[in-house]
C-alpha cells in the first residue's frame, strides 16, 4: 500500500569480501580522489598531470628528498601504531599528539641535563646510554600522559574522545612555557638550545635509526594484536563491553593497560621527532602527526603492515607538494586539501566494502511472487 | 585607571574576544544533540574565515567606493556560513549515509578544512601581491558597534552591554532562538530524541537522516561564521591563518563547558575569551603560556566532574559519536 515511499535500493551487509577485492576497491578509491584532486588543479588553471608529476618527482626525485620522506612517515607510523590497540577497543584515543609533545619533553629533559655534561656525554658520538634514558624517559612520560584520561575512563566513564582531546593542548601549552621559560636559551629568544651531540639518534643510510625503530615495532605489534592473550582481550572488549566483563576480565585494568603502551608508543615517537629530525624541542613538535595518524590507523584497518604503505602515500603527498609551490606557484596547503580528499574518499569506500546496495523493487516482486 | 574601568575593558575584551568561540560552539551544540561528534570545527572555522573574508574583499573591491557595508557583512555571513555548510555536508554524508566513524570522519574534516581555508588565504595572497586586506571603511562596518554613542556612555554598563559589533548581539539572538527551539518546539523535542537514542526515535516515526542532517549542516555553517568572525573583527579584516589556530578546538572543549546548553555558551564564550586575554590584563605570578593553558584545564574539570555526578541531564546526548544502522538495532 505504500510502495511508493519504498525507497529504490536497500543496503544488505556483505558476506566477508576477499581481501584481494576489498584492496581493489580501496585503490579505486584513492584513484577517484585524485581525479578529485585533478579537478582542482583544472579549476586553478594548471595543468593535473604536470603537478602530480612534480608531486612525485618532488618526493622521490633526488636522494635527500627521499630521506625526507621516510621522515615525515616514520612518526606517521609509530603513532598508528601506537594508536590501533585503543582503537580496537573502541577506546577512541585522540590525545595521541599531546603524548608526543609530552614523550618529546621527557626526552629532551635528559638531553639538555646530561647531554655534553660529566665527561661520560660529552662526546662527539651519539650515547647509548644518553639516547637509552631519553627513550626511557618519552615512554614514560607519554604513558603518564594517556594513564590520565584513562583512569578517569576506567574509574567513572568520563568521556575520552574529549578528554584526551583536551590533554593535546595542555601538552602543547607546556611547552611553550617551557621554550620561553625555564629552558629558553638565549634570553628573549623563545628557543630551546640544541641538543648536544651526545643526544642525536645516529643515522642508517641517512635517515636517523627511528625507522628501523618503527619497523620492528610494526611486526611487535601485529604479534601483539593478534597473537597475544593481551590483543585477544582487547579484541573482546572492543566487540562489546558486557561480553568481556561476563567472561571475567578486568576491564579497567585492560583500558588503562592499553592506554599505558599506547602513550609509551607515542611518547617515543616524540622522543624521535626531537633527537633525530629537529634536534630540539618546540611546541609545534607533534605538528598534526597524532591526528593524521588516527586516519591512517584507521585507513589501514588497523592492519600494521597497510600503516606502512598508507604512511608513505602520505609522506609522498606531503613532501611532493612542497614542490608545488616553488614550480607552479600553487600554495603548501595544496597537499593537506589532497589528503583530505583522499582520507574522505578511502573513509567512503569502506562502506562499499562492508554493504552492497540491492534494488529494493525487484526484490518485494519476487517476495510477493513467493 | 581606576579598578572599576580596568574591570569594564576586561570584561568588554572578554566578550569581543569570545564571539567567535561562541559560534563555533553553538553550532557544534546543535550538531552533537543530533548525536553527531564533529570534530571537524577548526576546519570548518578556518573555512569560514577564508571565505567569509574572501566574499567582503573581492565585493569591496567590485563595489569600489559605493560598497555598501550592511552588503559586505550579507555576504561574508553567507560566504563562511555555506563553506562551513559544505564542509558539514561532506561529513554528514559520509557519517549519516555511508556509515563512517565519526571520530575519524571528523579529524578528516579537520585537516581538509584546515588546507582548504588555508589554501584560498594564500592563493589569493599570491594574486593580490601579498596582502589580502578588506578597506577601511568596509572593516570599520564590521568591527562598529551598533547601537547609538548615547546608549554606550552609561557609566559602566553602557559600554559592556550596547558597546559591540553586530556579531555579539547576532549571537545571542542564535542562542535564544536555539534554546526556545530544544526546549519549547516539537522539532527540538525530536532532534534531542535523535541524539539521545536514534531507535526509539526511528520506532516513533521520526525521519532521523533528515535531523541529523539538517543539524549538522546547519550547525557547521554557524560554527564557520565563528571564523568569519575571528578574521574580520579580532583579526582586523586581514587574512591571517596563525590567529585561528586552536580556536575550532577551544569550541569543541566549550561545547563540554557548557553542558550542551546554548544559553551558556553566551556567558562561557566570554569567560574563554577572558582566559584567552586575562595574561595581558591580570598580572598573577604563574607565566603567561600557564595561564593560556586555562581554558582546556578548566574544561577536563568539568567533565570530571560531570562525570562523576552522573546527573542526567549534564550529559552529552546519549548515542554521541555512534552511527545509526536501522538495520542493527
Amino acid at each position: 500500500m505504500r510502495e511508493r515511499k519504498q525507497p529504490l535500493f536497500h543496503l544488505v551487509k556483505r558476506s566477508e569480501l576477499p581481501a584481494k577485492y576489498a584492496w581493489m576497491i580501496r585503490l579505486l578509491s584513492l584513484l577517484a580522489a585524485m581525479l578529485v584532486g585533478a579537478l582542482i588543479f583544472l579549476l586553478l588553471g594548471s595543468n593535473p598531470v604536470k603537478a602530480y608529476g612534480e608531486i612525485l618527482s618532488g618526493a622521490l626525485g633526488r636522494e635527500s628528498a627521499r630521506q625526507r620522506v621516510v621522515n615525515i612517515a616514520v612518526p606517521l607510523l609509530g603513532v598508528a601504531l601506537a594508536i590501533a590497540p585503543c582503537f580496537k577497543m573502541k577506546f577512541w584515543n585522540i590525545g595521541a599528539e599531546g603524548q608526543i609533545t609530552v614523550g618529546a619533553i621527557g626526552a629532551t629533559f635528559f638531553a639538555l641535563t646530561f647531554g655534553g655534561k660529566y665527561g661520560l656525554f660529552a662526546g662527539k658520538e651519539p650515547s647509548l646510554l644518553l639516547l637509552l634514558m631519553m627513550a626511557l624517559g618519552s615512554m614514560l612520560c607519554g604513558a603518564f600522559w594517556a594513564l590520565i584520561p584513562a583512569f578517569f575512563r576506567a574509574k567513572w566513564g568520563t568521556n575520552e574522545t574529549l578528554f584526551t582531546l583536551m590533554m593535546n593542548y595542555i601538552a602543547i601549552g607546556i611547552v611553550k612555557w617551557l621554550q620561553g621559560g625555564p629552558w629558553e636559551g638565549k634570553p628573549g629568544s623563545q628557543i630551546i638550545p640544541n641538543f648536544h651531540a651526545s643526544a642525536l639518534l645516529p643515522k642508517v643510510f641517512g635517515v636517523h635509526i627511528g625507522w628501523i625503530v618503527v619497523l620492528v615495532l610494526t611486526v611487535l605489534i601485529f604479534v601483539y594484536m593478534r597473537y597475544t592473550k593481551h590483543g585477544y582481550e582487547i579484541a573482546v572488549l572492543g566487540e562489546s563491553t558486557n561480553t568481556a566483563r561476563y567472561a571475567g576480565m578486568n576491564v579497567a585494568w585492560i583500558t588503562v593497560r592499553t592506554m599505558l603502551l599506547s602513550g609509551a608508543i607515542s611518547g617515543l615517537v616524540g622522543f624521535m621527532i626531537v633527537s633525530g629530525a629537529n634536534r630540539t624541542l618546540y611546541y609545534g613538535v607533534a605538528g598534526g602527526v597524532g591526528f593524521t595518524a588516527i586516519t591512517v590507523a584507521w585507513l589501514a584497518q588497523l592492519n600494521p603492515f597497510a600503516m606502512i604503505v598508507i604512511s608513505l602515500l602520505l609522506a609522498v603527498l606531503s613532501k611532493g607538494a612542497g614542490n608545488l609551490e616553488t614550480v607552479m606557484g600553487i600554495p603548501t596547503s595544496i597537499s593537506d586539501i589532497i589528503t583530505g580528499i583522499i582520507l574522505m574518499f578511502m573513509l567512503a569506500s569502506e562502506f562499499f566494502i562492508r554493504y552492497r546496495l540491492v534494488r529494493s523493487h525487484k526484490e518485494s516482486k519476487e517476495a510477493k511472487k513467493a | 585607571m581606576t579598578f572599576l574601568d580596568a574591570a569594564v575593558a576586561l570584561i568588554f575584551n572578554a566578550i569581543l574576544n569570545g564571539a567567535p568561540l561562541m559560534f563555533g560552539t553553538m553550532g557544534e551544540i546543535l550538531t552533537e544533540k543530533s548525536g553527531n561528534l564533529n570534530l571537524g570545527v577548526e576546519g570548518m572555522m578556518y573555512m569560514g574565515g577564508a571565505f567569509g573574508i574572501a566574499g567582503a574583499y573581492y565585493y569591496g573591491r567590485m563595489a569600489g567606493e559605493n560598497a555598501s557595508g550592511a552588503l559586505a557583512i550579507l555576504i561574508a555571513l553567507l560566504f563562511a556560513f555555506l563553506a562551513g555548510a559544505f564542509g558539514a555536508l561532506i561529513y554528514s554524508f559520509l557519517t549519516i549515509t555511508l556509515r563512517t566513524n565519526q571520530n575519524v570522519t571528523g579529524l578528516a574534516l579537520a585537516i581538509l578544512g584546515t588546507g582548504a581555508g588555508q589554501f584560498l588565504g594564500e592563493y589569493m595572497r599570491i594574486r593580490e601581491g601579498g596582502y589580502v586586506a578588506v578597506s577601511i571603511a568596509l572593516k570599520d562596518q564590521f568591527q562598529n558597534p551598533v547601537f547609538p554613542a548615547f546608549l554606550q556612555n552609561i557609566p559602566v554598563i553602557g559600554k559592556i552591554v550596547f558597546g559591540h559589533n553586530l556579531f555579539v548581539y547576532l549571537g545571542i539572538v542564535i542562542a535564544v532562538l536555539m534554546t526556545v527551539y530544544f526546549k519549547k518546539t516539537r522539532w527540538g523535542l525530536n532532534l534531542r530524541a535523535v541524539g539521545e537514542s536514534p531507535a526509539t526515535a526511528d520506532a516513533a516515526g521520526i525521519n532521523v537522516n533528515r535531523y541529523k542532517y539538517l543539524a549538522t549542516v546547519i550547525g557547521g555553517g554557524i560554527s564557520a561564521i565563528g571564523g568569519m568572525v575571528y578574521i574580520m573583527t579580532i583579526a582586523g579584516g586581514v587574512w591571517n591563518h596563525e590567529g585561528l589556530a586552536g580556536e575550532g578546538w577551544l569550541a569543541v572543549a566549550l561545547v563540554i563547558f557548557c553542558l550542551w546548553r546554548p544559553l551558556n555558551a553566551l556567558w562561557g564564550s566570554a569567560l574563554f575569551g577572558a582566559l584567552m586575554i586575562l595574561y595581558m590584563r591580570v598580572h598573577l605570578p604563574i607565566p603567561d603560556e600557564i595561564y593560556k593553558i586555562l581554558p582546556y584545564v578548566v574544561t577536563v574539570v568539568v567533565l570530571v566532574i560531570t562525570s562523576m555526578r552522573r546527573k542526567k541531564e549534564d550529559h552529552p546526548p546519549e548515542s554521541l559519536g555512534n552511527a545509526y544502522f536501522r538495520e542493527e538495532r
